[in-house]
């Protein structure tokens, strides 16, 4: 019996998603008395060995570029891996990838599935009962897995990472795909960074702004606190609606929902719509020149006062600070 | 070209949320339900807009649910959705929900069938890909454009930190996201039409779900907000540092 993980590499790294799947993966293999199996495609020595130190027994390494274009190899290899390591747990990350490939083996295998678990498992009997979001972050629900095989998707940034000195066995799988058809060509591929910021939905540091900004020229301003901090920029909705910020950068109910470790608001009134998308982040920072916003009452710390002469005084501090720290 | 929409019909964003019977259910008491606004805004106006640019010739949604969401039915036939089906049962999970929207698709033999990204209040991510999967069709998730062509799809999606542009071969599944389209408000004439559109109401079919929600609880909101000053900025970073440990 084996808890199967499928890891992804991005950008020439381990995201760190998959690596947070790996040490949940280990942590239900304690409690069902079984190993953690990981399948990886393309992945190099450095990356094999970050994998064992999340906590892998042994990895299924895999090359076949066919398993970056569509979701329909991806499933099959895993059904393939499970098969052969008799996996009951099928651990992924509720992110990009997660969303198409996990329903879709779910689907396939007949197996119960939880989406964005927040917590552990917890056994009933041969039932898992599983923790995870409802409500857009209001509420709640835990689920019961019923089936024999049991498949869960990992909100990123659910849990610290942990690395050990852990080294997996690796072997050499060769996925048969000869049998998947795919009817899906990639044409052309985009990326939304610029200058190496960090994903938004990867992001653990966020600056995001309103329309208290006014317009789309006093945005330099939060992309220099941003860049203080090492951190992503996002917007609310009504600024990426006036195309003041590009739409990736839009998060909430409508938008992309993001729990980094820092999210800074900035001139956002604090709507539940707007909420709904960032009230997981660890901590809350909100800056709002009316005292009444409802931002305050969703933040951990606030500044009543006007942005444009408060920001510029955060980056200096940010900036002070980080160099005390060297 | 048929395509089917995917509807569902969950509490309006500004809901209280409460939980009744030992928070084993969710309170719907004085709730306005609403559709979901990715399967609104996005996947079901750009449905719309392929049917009046010609390239498709119906547009049929599809829910599961009980005869008390008819009236978010209604609202859909009203945007301009030409017909509507009602699979009548209450979904346990995504499975059973995918489950009936295969089922329906294939007998009916749907080109295209949309889904929302995730319905706003259980947040699955769910239902399009299995729908895919129980179908043994291509699934583009989070698509933002989509265009077609004969029997090609071009279709715009979010991937990780970026977008990509794919073309997919008919019939397919996808997911919305946003930039499909722009929300619509139904007019006189389309809420006086929606009252005679079709609505058929068909059983359900499977052994029901694959999970089950056992309770719910609310999740504790931020009880208190350190207030700072515009002088106290150096005290805000260092308090980021030691106390919230984020920087
Ligand atoms: C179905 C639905 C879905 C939605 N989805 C989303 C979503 O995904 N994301 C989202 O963001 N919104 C969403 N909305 C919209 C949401 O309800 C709000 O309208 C929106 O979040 C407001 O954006 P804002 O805070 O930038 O603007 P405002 O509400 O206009 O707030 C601006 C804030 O800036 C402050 N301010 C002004 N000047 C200054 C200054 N000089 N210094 C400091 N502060 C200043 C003001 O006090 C105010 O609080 C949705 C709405 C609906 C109905
Ligand atoms: N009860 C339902 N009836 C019809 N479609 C649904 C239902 N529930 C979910 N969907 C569709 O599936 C999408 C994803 O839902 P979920 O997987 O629950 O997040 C939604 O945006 C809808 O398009």
């Amino acid at each position: 019996m084996s808890v199967l993980v499928f890891v992804e590499i991005n950008k020439g790294r381990v995201k760190k998603a998959s690596l947070e799947c790996v040490n949940y993966a280990s942590k239900i293999a304690q409690l069902t008395n079984s190993t953690v199996v990981a399948l990886v495609n393309n992945a190099d020595a450095t990356q094999l060995e970050e994998i064992g130190k999340a906590g892998a027994n042994k990895i299924l390494s895999v090359k076949n570029d066919k398993l970056n274009s569509d979701s329909i190899y991806v499933t099959a290899a895993i059904e393939q891996a499970a098969k052969t390591e008799n996996s009951k747990v099928i651990v992924f990350a509720f992110d990009i990838t997660g969303k198409a490939v996990a329903p879709r083996l779910s689907a396939k295998l007949k197996a119960g599935m939880v989406a964005g678990a927040t917590d552990y498992p917890t056994l009933n009997g041969t039932n898992f009962e599983v923790k995870k979001n409802v409500f857009s972050g209001k509420a709640s629900a835990i689920y019961s897995i019923n089936t024999d095989v049991k498949i869960i998707s990992l909100l990123p940034n659910s849990f610290p990472l942990t690395l050990s000195a852990n080294a997996a066995t690796v072997v050499d799988f060769n996925v048969d795909l000869s049998s998947v058809s795919s009817k899906i060509t990639i044409k052309e591929t985009k990326s939304n960074a610029s200058d190496g910021m960090v994903p938004l939905t990867e992001a653990e540091l966020v600056v995001s702004a309103g329309r208290g900004l006014k317009g789309p020229e006093n945005w330099g301003i939060i992309e220099d606190l941003a860049k203080s901090l090492n951190a992503t920029t996002a917007c609310s909705r009504p600024v990426s609606d006036m195309h003041w910020r590009p739409h990736h950068e839009h998060v909430g109910q409508t938008g992309f929902a993001i729990r980094p470790n820092l999210y800074i608001a900035i001139g956002i009134s604090g709507a539940i719509q707007h909420l709904a998308g960032v009230n997981g982040s660890k901590t809350i920072v909100v800056i709002n020149n009316d005292k009444e916003a409802p931002f305050f009452k969703s933040a951990d710390y606030g500044i009543v006062g006007d942005a444009f002469s408060i920001v510029p005084k955060l980056t200096e501090a940010i900036k002070k600070f980080k160099a005390s720290q060297n | 070209m048929k395509i089917l929409v995917a509807i569902s019909n969950v509490p309006d964003t500004t809901t209280k949320i409460q939980f009744t019977d030992n928070d084993t259910k969710f309170n719907s008491a004085g709730v306005t339900f609403v559709i979901n606004p990715y399967d609104e805004w996005y996947a079901l106006v750009r449905a719309l807009e392929l049917k009046e640019s010609g390239l498709a010739e119906k547009v049929t949604i599809i829910h599961v649910g009980l005869a008390d969401s008819e009236a978010t039915i209604r609202k859909g036939l009203a945007i301009g959705a030409d017909d509507a089906v009602r699979i009548d049962a209450e979904g346990p999970d995504s499975f059973f929900v995918a489950e009936q929207i295969a089922n329906y698709a294939k007998t009916n033999n749907y080109d295209i069938v949309m889904a929302g990204k995730e319905t706003i209040n259980y947040n699955g991510s769910s239902v399009g890909a299995m729908v895919a999967g129980l179908l043994d069709l291509p699934f583009v998730s989070l698509a933002t454009k989509l265009d077609i062509s004969g029997n090609k799809a071009t279709v715009e999606q979010e991937i990780d930190g970026g977008t990509q542009v794919v073309e997919c071969e008919l019939p397919f599944v996808l997911s919305a996201a946003k930039g499909m389209a722009e929300q619509r408000i139904p007019n006189m004439r389309g809420i006086m039409a929606s009252r005679t559109k079709p609505l058929q109401v068909l059983p359900a079919i499977g052994n029901g779900g694959l999970t089950s929600i056992k309770s719910f609880q609310l999740n504790p909101g931020r009880t208190t907000c350190k207030m700072l000053t515009e002088d106290s900025i150096d005290e805000l970073v260092s308090l980021l540092h030691t106390e919230a440990k984020v920087i």
